[in-house]
């Protein structure tokens, strides 16, 4: 589904992605993990062509995505905190996507929209909507045209403990369906339950990739924080970084 | 790429900014047609404000504009739709807003007040202004990433069109004087949109009459058609070079 090779990217001296090659297949759950500043986002805003990379390429659906715009029908993005135009408002917001996501097949998934009760908002100017509010739209937005893979950027950083909970149930369905879905997070526990695979990055490297079940047996812990730690602790982090 | 362009109109209209921006030149307008009985010396005010004015908000608010839907572009090319199309939507959009604004604001008082050539050409240069600020705006932010830097430099720009380009042409003048300037003033001129705004406008009124030797020279260039044709090709330069820049960056930074 999406295939990484080589990736290289440098602002300035630092190396943001230093040489990362990774495969994603349709069905996996990936958690990408890292400290601040290891690359996690980096990485993300290059798969959607936001980032040019130095060296390396990325291939969605076999396709280089140098090459075209369209594979970004694929995808649905929810970036971490989006911030929206002020005067604009949530019904409005909606029309737009629709437009500009027009060519695509399928039915809608309206499941978000209906759950988060976007419906009551529709005539609500995005600059009144709390930072809860604001995911909720996003969160809706990533899902609204059914893609084969979603980016999530901390999704459930400021939602309520219901919200939370009625996203984590979207994500887990979508998994189900057979959807590529991958998950930034500092809240391990969040998506300790759903994740198939884990990739843990730091300074710009890929220091792990597999799927979760091996990491545990490597680390011989149970749950993820910790065998995160346990990868922190192999690969000599240390928080002065 | 039309869907994009209405959203974001939909988005700027309702600016605090920009309703300001109208209702200040409708005052100013309004202001000047009823001190003056002579419509010349009105639209001669009007001229001398508008080279002020419409350059400033015109670069702050573009600058502005951009770096506030930053994430939101972001968001948006997360989407199946180019960089090209998204950047040239909020360079239409912004500059659509603002040409309303200047239609409103002065454009129907003048045209109520004095119907003429001259207030024409100054519709005109408003509109090349804003077109040309809004680009040399856009320029700045996507090149520059931090916000309060970029703003800065807008303002830079503004204060070396306005005041320290004249300085610097005054200086060229004094030390040359005795050599013949009208040619190398007439190029220096089209190197500032500012100046050669006020220039064009100028010499469509009644007072270039006063402005001397050179003055008589530059009516007898800039009325020529000759003239109208080199003033209205700088000033597309003065837009499309900006924004042809901005494009071809904006198709390959990394946001």
């Amino acid at each position: 589904m999406i295939q990484i090779d080589s990736l290289t990217k440098r602002f300035g001296k630092l190396k943001a992605l230093d040489n990362i090659s990774l495969f994603m297949n349709e069905g996996q759950l990936l958690s990408l993990i890292g400290p601040n500043g290891s690359g996690k986002t980096t990485l993300i805003k290059s798969i959607l062509g936001l980032i040019k990379p130095e060296k390396g390429n990325i291939l969605v659906d076999n396709k280089n995505i140098n090459t075209t715009d369209s594979y970004r029908n694929l995808i649905g993005y929810m970036p971490q905190m989006g911030k929206f135009p002020e005067n604009i408002k949530v019904g409005q917001l909606f029309t737009l996507w629709n437009k500009i996501r027009n060519k695509q097949e399928g039915p809608l998934d309206n499941d978000l929209f209906e759950s988060f009760d976007i419906r009551s908002m529709e005539n609500k100017p995005l600059r009144t909507l709390s930072g809860g509010m604001r995911q909720k739209v996003s969160a809706s937005l990533a899902f609204l045209f059914n893609p084969k893979i979603l980016i999530l950027d901390e999704p459930t950083s400021g939602l309520d403990p219901i919200s939370s909970e009625i996203l984590k149930e979207k994500i887990n369905q979508s998994h189900q369906e057979g959807k590529l879905i991958i998950i930034t997070s500092h809240i391990l526990s969040d998506i300790e339950e759903v994740t198939t695979h884990v990739a843990y990055m730091q300074d710009g490297s890929l220091l792990y990739y597999g799927p979760f079940e091996e990491l545990k047996t490597q680390s011989g812990e149970k749950n993820l924080s910790k065998s995160i730690a346990f990868l922190m602790k192999k690969n000599n982090y240390s928080v002065r970084h | 790429m039309k869907e994009l362009i209405l959203f974001t109109i939909k988005d700027i209209i309702k600016n605090k900014v920009i309703i300001a921006y109208t209702l200040f030149l409708l005052v100013t307008t309004l202001v000047l047609f009823s001190l003056e009985d002579n419509s010349g010396k009105a639209i001669l005010g009007i001229l001398n404000t508008i080279l002020i004015v419409t350059p400033i908000i015109t670069l702050i608010f573009t600058t502005i504009q951009y770096y506030n839907s930053y994430e939101f572009i972001e968001l948006i090319l997360s989407q199946p739709i180019s960089r090209i199309s998204v950047i040239i939507s909020e360079y239409v959009a912004i500059n659509i807003a603002l040409i309303m604004a200047v239609a409103a604001g002065m454009g129907i008082p003048l045209l109520i007040f004095s119907p003429e050539k001259e207030a024409l050409w100054l519709l005109m240069i408003s509109v090349f202004l804003t077109l040309s600020c809004s680009a040399i705006a856009l320029l700045i932010s996507v090149y520059i990433r931090d916000k309060a830097k970029g703003i800065g430099t807008s303002l830079l720009i503004w204060f070396y069109f306005n005041f320290i380009y004249d300085g610097i042409i005054l200086l060229i003048l004094f030390t040359f004087s005795e050599y013949p300037l009208e040619k190398p003033t007439l190029a220096l001129i089209a190197l500032n949109p500012i100046d050669l705004a006020r220039v064009t406008v100028m010499l469509q009124l009644d007072i270039s009459a006063l402005m001397g030797y050179t003055g008589a020279l530059y009516k007898d260039f800039f009325g020529s058609m000759t003239g109208i044709f080199f003033s209205m090709g700088c000033f597309a330069l003065w837009i499309i070079i900006p924004l042809w820049i901005t494009i071809v960056h904006f198709g390959k930074k990394d946001l």
